[in-house]
């Protein structure tokens, strides 16, 4: 009778593995399709992929560029930081902004200061057109919200950018399908499986740069709707946005972001944590999720991620 | 190494586990207990299922609402998909696939089971071993998982009495003996283990509490944190199928000019520095040169790690190829023999040319025979020519590219594949080679 030889090797450590199972995803999506792009917003998840790139495909080039979506109102300190890491990289950054939807009419606004988050759809579904992207590469975890608990590493999307979580493909081992017909779109999520914890420990490891507003620092804001809501904040074009309305107190207060977006729908929280080993305590003791302090947009309803991932949002 | 931070930063392994079961079974409530007591659920998160629990007219806060998906399920009052869930101890990470155990659902069951190393088999100790039990255990077993533990739920119902545990215990092994599973498990080191419990107050979850003094054995989560975490746990031979080469030439760095690095991820085995492989189909013989990983250069490594190859030799490799030891070559073929779930609604087509994808390699494949199907409930054949969704058979196939396979008992990567359907793209078939 033969007897089984047991592994003499130690299984991956978490951080190990999902290291590698992205750098497979990411390899996945190079083999398999013909024009990926990356979306790179310069906010924290982002960054890790760009690592997790770098891991997977040098001394290559990254066989796809990079994109961002702009709202044109995003945090001054996260766009020069988005520049400066794409040309650190030496990888092509496409930008394309949702201002010039609004131009073209694709985008219409119901206020001038309504969030703009959502339509970056727009922008985005045209930008794939423009270039014929056959799948768009993303941040995306499962556990930021319910309506991503569900989601693929590999989404399709229809014509419309639609995700319709009925006509999904089932995903078996790591044989992943990301085959589509022209027209359609897959949405790659090589980070589907981290937590936020998981992704400040690999910030952590690997000793990633952030933008500066991920660490505490001093911000006037006002109290809007139990939110904390930053005011009179300035952008790259030398515009100032979100004054405070009639009768809100201004408070100068020593907060941080947790996550990063469109600065009508971004809240920070109230921190200290001025560096990375300090955020990761701060997030094993949170009581509160990720966006769900943080996330304005999300709180309309119970489904509006669902809502909007429909409609072809990331 | 620096110990400086918080306890959650030490998860060395990582697992993944199933669940099989009802919502009847307190599948959900294990689940949201789990998450709940492992400190995962913040106070948003619970404030906003407890409303929901009142707005449904509920006493208590309904954990089981904590893995309520979609609202395209809501309104159906049913859950259609896989889920995954994460929690973590400190010391592991968990990735729980959280998918209905309904008869309609074997394809989901298929899908969570693919990725997962345990499986927890629940069942309602008022009710005992079930036809849904015998579908579960089933489904574990085809889809390879080593790990089975079978919870005996809601003991909490019949007053924590350890004879209702035992025969349920004896009558699932004499079961599981009756399907040659409790031998072949243990052949292969492979494992089933029992617990009782009560989801609902939390009995032998993460705490024991004091209604089962008789039960002496570890808890749910002790279970968890001790199972092996490795996807396998044996010496396999080496496998590595090529995602994609590195050819980066193109560039003006005259360094890299002869480089040319074979990526992807070890799928079993080991390979160290100097070792002697082949390059298969073709069958190109040359040596280890360098181990990548990032920036760092690797003397070996082994399975579930994502690195680049160099090799001695100018080789013309390309994605699809599959790197392997000399010593340990396997014949490239044209014919293979498996058990497949069909996951689409539209049935399989014998008269149709599919395309398999078998590790990064992909073949077009014309169906040769069907044996048999299996029925999940009585696990009796049943001869038939076709195939629809949730239908397990054994079928036999042609293909016009060779793969390089292993049966899938012995490696379930490279004894696996996925059946694509060439004119929607949708993913419709799964297989398990004999």
């Amino acid at each position: 009778m033969t007897t089984t030889k047991q592994l003499n090797h130690k299984p991956l450590s978490h951080l190990d593995w999902l290291e590698s199972e992205a750098i497979y995803i990411l390899r996945e999506v190079a083999g398999q399709c013909s024009n990926p792009v990356l979306l790179f917003s310069g906010g924290k998840d982002s960054l890790c992929i760009l690592r997790l790139a770098e891991k997977a495909f040098r001394p290559g080039k990254f066989p796809f560029p990079l994109m961002h979506i702009d709202t044109g109102h995003n945090y001054k300190e996260v766009i020069d930081f988005r520049d400066q890491r794409a040309a650190e990289l030496g990888e092509r950054l496409i930008v394309r902004s949702v201002e010039d939807s609004m131009q073209r009419g694709t985008v219409v606004l119901k206020s001038p200061d309504e969030p703009r988050n959502k339509h970056q759809s727009v922008t985005l579904l045209e930008a794939i057109e423009e270039f014929g992207f056959d799948c768009c590469i993303g941040g995306a975890r499962r556990d930021e919200e319910k309506a991503r608990a569900k989601e693929r590493i590999m989404s399709f999307r229809d014509e419309f950018g639609q995700w319709d979580p009925k006509n999904q493909r089932p995903e078996l081992w790591d044989l992943y399908n990301a085959r589509s017909h022209k027209g359609e779109n897959i949405r790659a999520f090589p980070i589907s499986n981290w937590t936020e914890m998981d992704v400040w420990q690999y910030i952590e490891r690997e000793k990633l740069e952030l933008p500066s507003i991920y660490f505490a620092h001093q911000r006037d804001v006002v109290m809007r709707g139990g939110a904390i809501v930053p005011i009179n904040v300035p952008l790259t074009n030398g515009e100032v946005i979100n004054p405070p309305k009639a009768g809100e107190e201004v408070i100068n207060m020593q907060v941080r972001f947790r996550t990063v977006g469109d600065i009508t729908c971004t809240a920070p929280v109230i921190s200290d944590a001025d560096d990375v080993t300090k955020i990761v305590l701060e997030t094993a003791t949170t009581t509160i999720t990720e966006r769900g302090a943080t996330r304005l947009d999300d709180q309309t309803s119970d489904a509006s991620m669902e809502q909007r991932k429909k409609e072809g949002y990331f | 190494m620096t110990k400086q931070h918080n306890d959650t930063n030490h998860n060395d392994s990582l697992l993944r586990f199933m669940t099989c079961g009802s919502v009847d079974d307190g599948k959900s409530t294990l689940i949201g207990r789990l998450l709940f007591d492992t400190k995962t659920i913040l106070a948003d998160t619970l404030t906003q299922i407890s409303n929901t629990s009142k707005k449904r007219g509920m006493e208590a806060v309904d954990l089981s609402l904590l893995t309520d998906g979609l609202q395209a399920e809501r309104e159906q009052g049913i859950t259609i998909d896989v889920a995954y869930r994460y929690f973590s101890t400190g010391t592991r990470k968990y990735i729980i696939a959280d998918a209905p155990g309904h008869e309609q659902y074997t394809r989901n069951m298929v899908t969570a089971a693919s990725t997962a190393n345990l499986a927890i088999i629940l069942i309602d100790a008022r009710r005992g071993v079930l036809t849904q039990t015998r579908r579960h255990t089933y489904l574990a077993h085809l889809v390879g998982i080593p790990h089975l533990v079978v919870a005996v739920n809601k003991m909490d119902l019949v007053n924590y009495d350890q004879a209702v545990y035992d025969k349920i215990c004896a009558d699932y092994l004499a079961f599981a003996n009756e399907i040659g599973l409790a031998q072949s498990k243990s052949a292969e080191g492979n494992d089933i283990s029992f617990i009782p419990m009560s989801a609902l107050n939390g009995d032998m979850l993460v705490d024991r509490l004091d209604n089962m003094p008789w039960y002496t054995g570890e808890t749910m989560l002790e279970k968890l944190e001790a199972a092996p975490a490795a996807h396998s746990e044996h010496e396999e031979p080496f496998r590595f199928p090529v995602q994609f080469v590195c050819r980066p030439h193109a560039s003006d760095n005259h360094d890299l000019h002869d480089f040319r690095g074979f990526m992807g991820r070890i799928q079993s085995g080991t390979i160290a520095v100097g070792d002697a492989v082949t390059v298969l189909p073709n069958g190109y013989t040359s040596k280890v040169k360098a181990i990548q990983l990032g920036e760092d250069k690797l003397q070996s490594a082994s399975t579930e790690q994502s690195v680049t190859l160099l090799l001695e030799d100018e080789i013309d490799t390309s994605r699809g190829d599959m790197i392997v030891k000399s010593a340990e070559v396997i014949e490239p073929v044209k014919t293979i023999e498996a058990f497949v779930c069909w996951l689409s609604e539209t049935p399989l087509s014998p008269a149709r040319t599919y395309i398999v994808r078998h590790t990064t390699r992909e073949s077009k494949a014309k169906v040769g025979t069907i044996s048999y199907k299996v029925d999940v409930n009585t696990l009796e054949q049943q001869a038939s020519t076709d195939l629809k969704m949730n239908d397990i058979a054994r079928i036999s196939f042609k293909l016009a590219q060779p793969l390089m396979v292993d049966s899938y008992a012995k490696n379930r990567s490279t004894g696996a594949f996925i059946i694509i359907d060439e004119s929607t793209n949708n993913t419709v078939g799964a297989g398990m080679i004999v």
